[in-house]
């Protein structure tokens, strides 16, 4: 291997060291024996029991999962139909403005949609918890799964659903058990991008959580403005812990299946 | 010729075509891909569509599989109309150009999946698929997907998954395009063996010329959405019906003149001060219609000495190509036309008679050229 010159290396350590300096430090002071987070006073896990023992975190912890599972799963059922419309029927009449009434709400300030929402439920009367959030993160999110998904459905072979009509499908068969099965990767891509916005997201929230349910970051960004706690450096390696150990099993499963596909397809042509 | 023996149903006016097409026309939008077209094809056939690209055939096929309807016209299947009948309703199955094999299903599967829509029992279904694998000899790769297997045995899987349901017709969308050459040819036999051991009538696209030709008991050529000529591939080749057929069948030679119409016989008056060239006419033409003499390049005779023959011209060989079993002379006449002339090699070691340069006569029999209509 050639060796680096001295201005890679440099610049290799400033970049990583500026993406992430605050999150190492962040994980130190998770295992910090003081009360104080800026002062060590050695090793220590018992944040770690102080927060499994806290009530108020590990309810905001559920709400925020139950939430992003269920969000999501609506999300990517509205916006698989919604991409599936709007790439395969064609042309029709007012198709722009409604492709672009689907993407408008990526580009839209969060703060105005949350808002927006805050208006609508208490116009209709709606108490605010576990369900307006859900609506609020389905609403959002389902415009980037139906952004993912139509980009897979635009280099899908019409030809595969042609042959499903063919052999007897009816056009609802067909996308069951020929299309669905083949953007499957792309629709769970949407799924996790909608869970993690979901879990990410703090300003719509805010805006239409209420008093009988939290989610963590608003239960987070709440406790620290009165004082960073070690508590909440536990808390926050531990989501550290949870998104790299995933993100590493992911890519890990994925390099598997290429490589074994390729091998497979080598094998075919011999 | 074979023909002679095998039966010509459309010869018999007594017999019923499978399907029929009438007045069928398609238009998108101002565009018309499919102009007036009524052809009659019937039982066990294999019929070819061929076209240059953009003539209509797929269009044509399209229609017949449900996917386009037609703007004008009736199609009809075993008597049935099918104007309003969905794709999955006809008993016509089509063989992709893509394959379009189902990428997540096993060959097993994919040859299984249109059975399996019909609610057959499960016993019926697995002895179909089998009996389909085969006779596509694919028995070894029932397990595998659709990327582990090659191309020739993709092709054949999507052919056993078409033939699967045992359709009234088979439509193959230019089903050997992506085969390499030597490939196409076995296939080609394979697909005409099929043909004749299931008994399905058969419709094939293509715009392979000679694979029309070696697959197909009836050709129909095609040119911008209209039906030029339809007949057995040796018509088509030995009877052509017009400039266009001959020239996109096969290797032609033509030369323009007009026509010298006497009692029983068409000749083409081609250059000043030479005799005219006679030929078989195609249609009726009247005396000094402008017209184009045909003839196929393996009909010319070439010699050093004049010959006896009528038909008879003088030119420089301009060019020879070696082929291997044929040589093909190119001999350019003082009066501005090259003719393509070929002969066979028959014999190993003869020696070849002419080099570039030559002075050479060419000559044909009365019948051996068409005269046609311009």
């Amino acid at each position: 291997m050639r060796r680096m010159s001295a201005f890679n290396v440099v610049s290799l350590t400033l970049g990583f060291a500026f993406l992430y300096i605050p999150m190492v430090i962040l994980v130190v002071y998770s295992f910090n024996a003081s009360k104080l987070v800026t002062v060590w006073a050695g090793f220590s896990t018992k944040w770690y029991g102080e927060l499994i023992r806290n009530e108020a975190f590990l309810d905001a912890a559920w709400v925020t999962v139950k939430v992003g599972v269920l969000s999501s799963t609506f999300a990517t059922v509205l916006g698989t139909m919604a991409a599936y419309v709007m790439v395969r029927r064609g042309s029709f009449r007012g198709r722009t403005l409604f492709s672009g009434m689907i993407y408008a709400p990526l580009v839209m300030p969060e703060v105005i949609t949350g808002l927006s929402l805050l208006l609508l439920f208490i116009a209709i009367g709606l108490d605010r918890g576990v369900l307006t959030i859900v609506l609020a993160h389905t609403t959002f999110s389902m415009c980037y799964v139906s952004v993912v998904v139509s980009s897979r459905l635009v280099s899908f072979d019409r030809s595969l659903e042609e042959a499903a009509l063919d052999l007897g499908c009816t056009p609802f068969q067909g996308f069951r058990l020929v299309t669905l099965p083949i953007i499957a990767p792309a629709v769970l891509a949407g799924w996790l991008l909608a869970f993690t916005l979901s879990l990410d997201d703090l300003v719509i929230a805010s805006f239409t959580a209420g008093p009988s349910a939290t989610t963590l970051p608003i239960k987070i960004f709440s406790s620290v403005r009165l004082g960073v706690s070690p508590e909440i450096n536990a808390l926050s390696t531990i989501i550290i812990g949870l998104v790299v150990s995933g993100v590493i099993v992911a890519s890990l499963v994925s390099k598997h299946r290429i490589a074994a596909r390729s091998a497979e397809e080598r094998a075919a042509i011999d | 010729m074979p023909e002679a023996d095998v039966v010509e149903p459309w010869n018999d006016p007594g017999a019923t075509p499978l399907i029929r097409i009438e007045g069928v026309s398609k238009r998108f939008g101002e565009f018309t891909a499919i102009d007036d077209i009524s052809i009659d094809i019937y039982g066990q056939e294999f019929f070819a569509l061929l076209g240059p690209s953009g003539c209509g055939k797929t269009t044509l096929m399209r229609m017949l599989a449900g996917f386009e309807t037609p703007s004008d016209g009736r199609i009809t299947l075993d008597g049935q109309d099918m104007a309003g009948v969905a794709p999955n309703k006809r008993h016509v199955n089509m063989m992709f150009q893509s394959y379009a094999l189902f990428p997540h299903l096993s060959v097993w599967e994919n040859i299984a999946f249109g059975l399996k829509r019909d609610g057959r029992d499960k016993g019926k279904i697995a002895a179909r698929v089998d009996e389909m694998l085969k006779l596509t000899q694919l028995e070894k790769f029932a397990r595998r997907k659709p990327h582990q297997i090659s191309g020739g045995q993709r092709q054949r899987v999507a052919l056993a998954r078409a033939l699967a349901k045992a359709p009234k017709l088979l439509l193959l969308d230019e089903p050997l395009g992506a085969l390499d050459k030597k490939l196409r040819q076995d296939t080609q036999f394979e697909l005409m063996d099929i043909q004749e051991r299931t008994g399905t009538t058969f419709v094939i696209v293509t715009h392979d010329q000679e694979e029309a030709m070696t697959v197909a008991s009836r050709v129909a050529v095609m040119d911008h959405g209209q039906l030029v000529q339809v007949d057995t591939p040796e018509r088509i080749y030995e009877q052509p019906n017009s400039v266009y057929v001959a020239d996109f069948i096969g290797d032609v030679n033509l030369i323009e003149g007009r026509a010298v119409v006497s009692d029983n016989t068409v000749e083409l008056a081609w250059a000043e001060g030479r005799p005219a060239i006679a030929g078989q006419s195609v249609g009726t033409l009247a005396n000094g219609d402008a017209a184009t003499f045909a003839i196929r390049p393996e009909k010319i005779a070439i010699s050093r000495d004049e010959p006896t023959e009528r038909n008879r011209v003088q030119g420089k060989i301009l060019d020879i190509g070696y082929l291997g079993n044929l040589s093909t002379y190119h001999v350019q006449l003082p009066e501005g036309p090259v003719i393509t002339c070929e002969v066979g090699n028959r014999s190993r070691v003869s020696r070849r008679d002419f080099t570039w340069e030559d002075e050479v006569w060419l000559s044909w029999s009365d019948t051996a050229g068409l005269v046609l209509g311009s």
